[in-house]
């Protein structure tokens, strides 16, 4: 960019800010809600502080280079900010884009020159295109990693160890075991076996739609394991068509405990505990 | 040379493994503890395990030694304690300790060796933690 | 695509090295905020690899690595020997499989607790054995 523009730029920062402003101010996906105009603003004229200080130079292609990391690093942030207040993209799309247009507005008032006009607009074009792309990379990572978080929180609250009675846990597991998941089951139960010191574990899959090889080669593990620590580990609520499937697919549970309810696990535990329910108030005779 | 303490309880002997085992550590618990079953007559072999991070297929198999050792001198023993971490990895690795008894903690494996040996008729070769059978 | 980040490299011959290796890579793991269980598996993984490095080869090093790929961290762990070299490697990754009177669940066993596993090997060259372990999965 030629030094003329950039003093050019650098002299009416002012009026590409206010410009910008208007254009922000009155573009439809403005969103009071979730930003207020002073802060809209603090992070317009950040950006355009960082954005116009860097147009001296003529890398306007090569994002990566240390010269434009502050104002990647700005932008960035917007993003993802955005991206995790609830923005839309279009939304934070419009954000670089309206800064484009403010610019290129400010550019045709003041260059005679069309020729110069010409050749400062695409330079300008291409630097804010390459900026709306770094814009929506960061934004979408932004949304995925709202997604993970989420992703780990579903993972976490959906295998909660129960205590039902004093040296009994059941884990009742609702939904597909997949490999990531059997691996959170079975750390969140044998960890709770040692700190709570129960000697039985009830696993019950009455939530679970299928059972393949690879979920019973899990569940034979977890059982494994549990006795390796020396605890006992049931598993309940098992289905006629899982009965089916897994003998269909000759997998091997006879060397684990299998119940068809978790009252009947129950019922089981408390036999191997000799512990005993009985109905009070009735009087045999 | 480092050696872990064996300690004599009536008829059993409780070993407790603080450190990690290092192999020559861990033979050397293998020779000692068949000596002592042997020279104490003990019924009954306790080994904690519970601040032990790491058992690989060296450890495991040292441990598997003890058990049929032990066993072949009249004498069961249970591993009390095992980390989960420890567990799973050990089942990873391909090795499950049949043959070895274990329970949660040196109480409930004491309670597991006196109802073995009270009850010699049990079968010894499950993994069975629990008190004992459910014919009652 | 997998990015190393730092590099470490570490001489066994004795049995102290082995003690000093293993506290390296515990140290390591915990650097990039393994989880206990994937430590253990890590460790126990390298607690096989370096047992058969002293035991067939009389030592020899150890590279540690931090690696990144993505959003996820892992260690790697380099076995490098000058020993005889694995004649059979496919027997050899068979469960049961040993000629030095172990149980033979070194080499299959420690595939499974890591994430990746690489052997090469040359008779009378020496053996390489690659693994590794990513912080999460």
């Amino acid at each position: 960019m030629s030094q003329k523009t950039y003093q050019l730029l650098q002299n009416k920062k002012k009026n590409i800010l206010e410009l910008w402003m208007k254009n922000q101010l009155t573009d439809e996906g403005l969103r009071e809600d979730l930003i207020s105009n002073d802060e809209l603003r603090n992070q317009s004229e950040e950006l355009i502080e960082a954005l116009v200080g860097n147009l001296s130079g003529n890398n306007f292609t090569n994002l990566e280079s240390d010269e434009w990391s502050p104002v990647i690093e700005i932008l960035g942030g917007i993003a993802i900010t955005r991206a995790r207040q609830g923005f839309s993209p279009r939304e934070t799309g419009n954000f670089v884009f309206l800064l484009k247009e403010a610019i290129l507005e400010v550019l045709q008032q003041e260059l005679e020159d069309p020729k110069a006009l010409f050749a400062e607009s695409q330079k300008i074009n291409r630097l804010m295109d390459n900026l709306s792309v770094v814009t929506f990379e960061t934004f979408i990572k932004g949304r995925e990693e709202v997604i993970l978080r989420q992703t780990d929180e579903i993972t976490e609250i959906s295998t909660p160890v129960i205590r039902v009675w004093e040296g009994i846990l059941a884990l009742p597991i609702i939904g597909t075991l997949d490999s990531a998941r059997t691996q959170v089951v079975m750390e969140n139960l044998l960890q709770e076996i040692v700190e709570t010191g129960s000697s039985i574990a009830i696993l019950d899959i009455s939530g679970v739609p299928a059972v393949d090889s690879l979920v019973a080669q899990h569940l034979i593990k977890t059982v494994s394991a549990t006795r390796l620590m020396g605890a006992e580990c049931i598993i309940s609520g098992i289905r006629p068509e899982i009965a089916q499937t897994v003998v269909h697919l000759g997998i091997d549970l006879s060397n684990i405990i299998t119940k068809a309810t978790l009252a009947s696990a129950l019922a089981y535990s408390f036999k191997i505990m000799r512990l005993e329910v009985k109905k009070i108030g009735t009087v045999s005779k | 040379m480092d050696k872990i303490p064996i300690l004599r309880m009536g008829a059993f002997l409780l070993v407790s493994i603080q450190v990690d085992l290092y192999d020559r550590l861990a033979l050397n618990l293998e020779a000692d503890l068949v000596q002592m079953v042997n020279k104490t007559s003990a019924k009954g072999v306790l080994i904690d395990i519970s601040a032990v991070s790491i058992v690989d297929s060296f450890m495991g198999r040292i441990i598997g030694n003890i058990a049929s050792m032990s066993k072949i001198l009249d004498a069961q023993t249970v591993v009390v304690g095992m980390q989960p971490a420890v567990a799973i990895t050990l089942i990873e690795l391909g090795l499950p300790l049949k043959g070895v008894h274990t329970a949660l903690d040196m109480e409930k494996g004491m309670r597991l060796l006196r109802s073995m040996i009270d009850d010699p008729e049990e079968d010894a070769d499950e993994d069975q933690t629990i008190d004992d059978s459910i014919t009652e | 695509m997998t990015l190393s980040l730092s590099k470490d490299t570490i001489k066994v011959s004795k049995e102290q090295d082995v003690v000093f290796l293993k506290n390296r890579v515990k140290e390591t793991a915990v650097k990039i905020k393994m989880g206990l269980v994937n430590q253990t598996r890590l460790l126990t993984a390298c607690s096989e690899l370096v047992r058969n490095m002293m035991r067939y080869a009389d030592g020899g090093m150890c590279l540690i690595e931090i690696v990144s790929s993505g959003r996820n961290n892992g260690v790697r762990l380099t076995f490098t020997d000058k020993g005889p070299g694995i004649p059979d490697i496919v027997a050899a990754m068979r469960d049961g499989f040993s000629t030095g009177k172990s149980l033979g669940l070194g080499l299959p066993g420690t595939k499974r607790l890591v994430n990746e596993f690489d052997i090469k090997s040359k008779v009378g060259e020496g053996t390489v054995v690659t693994i590794l372990k990513w912080a999460n999965g």
